[in-house]
């Protein structure tokens, strides 16, 4: 039942869409209030939105956390199989960092549709463009630019 | 189990045994009737490959819940519902009896049917709104407020006389501008996670998000029993529910938007049964 998702052929999109269309192109978001400003080079975002490296039990805090983000919601993850329930929306994250650069997974973090175009993964460091957005959550990221790095770093580990 | 979890309605205890006889006895004639919950074939430009019932993406245990009547918590209401049906309100000194006689004849297929044009406003309805109509205009009462007991109760009653029978509701005609309102929203992602009703129901229902199950979020089991609410709920509470999920501010309940919304999600589900009072985990 359902449709299956379909990773491998969007994959391919980074190579095509992305690799043509955003070399060393600004961000849209960086332009808005608030956040920190980003460079897209390529496929991917090179540098740390803080300008240091995240702490990865941090990160895993916040991957866990439902308010936060939430990630267990989509995806499955082995190392954090003590945590219960783990969505099967998204493709397992199990050794994510052997099939992504940094850079790439930072920019999937920071707002997926710019590698995934039609997804249903949110973008996590975004706070424009939306509708209809709840009042106490207008004009905001859902993570800020430390926790987009601190789950990072623990995405990094997942070889 | 369920009734007594209720709450502090001492009729519950005091007619539980009364109660379990006339649940017995609708549910006897309800349940004898097949019910579709699922459509291989849609018609042709149908955007679902299959429809399906919530009722199949749910746990066994709560299947059986609402498989029995005399467990299925949603009944309560049901029978709430039904004493109302009977009692004159208003300056008309009217019930719902006097004008529409058994409602096992009068309320056969308008469970199923709803949204529904109405000449007079120039636009759809749904049955809440058209239990307020007769409320205001034929019986000279007060509206009732969309979640109150009251309402609840009556919906969830004038449901279940449909139960069995297909939802089909028209899209045509003086209808399509909602129909097509409603579409535009169900493809509209929303809200600061960014997501569209089709995100979910469409593109990955039986897939688990979290501990939920998503199904095609169907309405034709309304008003639904939720454990979580412990009581029944109507469609625009789950529809403002799914919204908020996603950080968007929800739409008002008896809104155009929302009811435009749910003409189009029930023409998604056409062909199912009417199966209220759907349970819920
Ligand atoms: C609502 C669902 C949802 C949420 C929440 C979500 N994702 Fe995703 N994610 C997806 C989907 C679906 C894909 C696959 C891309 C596609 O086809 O849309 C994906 C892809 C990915 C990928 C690429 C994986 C691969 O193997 O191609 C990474 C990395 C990722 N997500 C990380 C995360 C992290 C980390 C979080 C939380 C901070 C998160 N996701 C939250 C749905 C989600
Ligand atoms: C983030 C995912 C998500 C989005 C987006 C979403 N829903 Fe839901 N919806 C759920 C979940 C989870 C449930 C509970 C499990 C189920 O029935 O799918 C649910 C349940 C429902 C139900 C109850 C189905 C039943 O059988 O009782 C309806 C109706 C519904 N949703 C309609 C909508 C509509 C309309 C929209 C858009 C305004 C929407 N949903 C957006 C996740 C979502």
């Amino acid at each position: 039942m359902g449709v299956d998702w379909k990773h491998k052929t969007i994959r391919a999109c980074i190579g095509l869409g992305l690799g043509l269309g955003m070399s060393a192109m600004l961000a849209t978001g960086a332009a808005a209030e608030g956040l920190v400003k980003y460079e897209v080079v390529d496929d991917g975002v090179p540098q740390s939105l803080t300008g240091k490296p995240g702490d990865a039990e941090r990160g895993r805090k916040v991957i866990i956390n439902r308010k936060q983000g939430n990630c267990l919601a989509c995806h499955a993850i082995s190392v954090l199989a003590s945590e219960p329930f783990h969505g099967e929306i998204g493709p397992s994250l199990d050794g994510v960092a052997e099939r992504y650069s940094e850079a790439q997974l930072r920019l999937i973090l920071i707002n997926a549709k710019a590698v995934f175009p039609d997804t249903i993964m949110p973008a996590f460091y975004r706070n424009d463009g939306f509708t209809r957005v709840m009042k106490k959550f207008r004009g905001k990221t859902i993570l800020t630019a430390q926790q987009v790095e601190d789950v990072l770093a623990f995405l990094k580990a997942l070889k | 189990m369920g009734l007594r979890k209720m709450g502090p309605n001492k009729r519950n205890l005091a007619v539980g045994a009364v109660m379990a006889l006339m649940t017995l006895g609708l549910g006897v004639a309800a349940q004898a009737q097949e019910m579709i919950r699922r459509i291989d074939n849609p018609p042709p430009g149908h955007p679902l490959p299959e429809i399906i019932s919530g009722y199949e993406f749910r746990a066994p245990e709560t299947q059986a819940l609402q498989d029995d009547d005399f467990d299925n918590p949603g009944f309560l209401w049901v029978e709430q519902g039904e004493e109302l049906w009977d009692e004159a309100e208003g300056k008309a000194g009217k019930s719902c009896a006097d004008c529409h006689g058994d409602p096992a004849e009068s309320m056969k297929t308008a469970g199923a049917e709803y949204p529904k044009w109405n000449e007079k406003l120039g636009k759809p309805i749904n049955l809440e709104a058209r239990i307020n109509l007769c409320r205001t205009e034929n019986m000279q009462a007060k509206p009732w407020k969309l979640e109150s007991e009251q309402m609840l109760s009556m919906t969830s009653f004038v449901r279940t006389q449909a139960r069995g029978v297909p939802v089909k509701v028209q899209i045509d005609g003086p209808m399509k501008p909602f129909f097509e309102k409603g579409k535009k929203l169900y493809y509209t992602r929303m809200g600061q996670l960014d997501m569209a009703c089709a995100n979910c129901h469409e593109d990955n229902y039986g897939k688990r998000i979290r501990s939920d199950m998503l199904s095609q979020g169907q309405i034709n089991g309304f008003p639904t029993y939720r454990l979580k609410w412990q009581k029944v709920g109507s469609i625009h509470r789950r529809f403002k529910g799914c919204m908020k999920q996603v950080r968007a501010e929800p739409f008002k309940p008896g809104s155009d938007e929302f009811t435009a919304l749910e003409l189009y999600v029930a023409y998604r589900g056409t062909g199912l049964s009417v199966e209220a009072p759907a349970v819920r985990q």
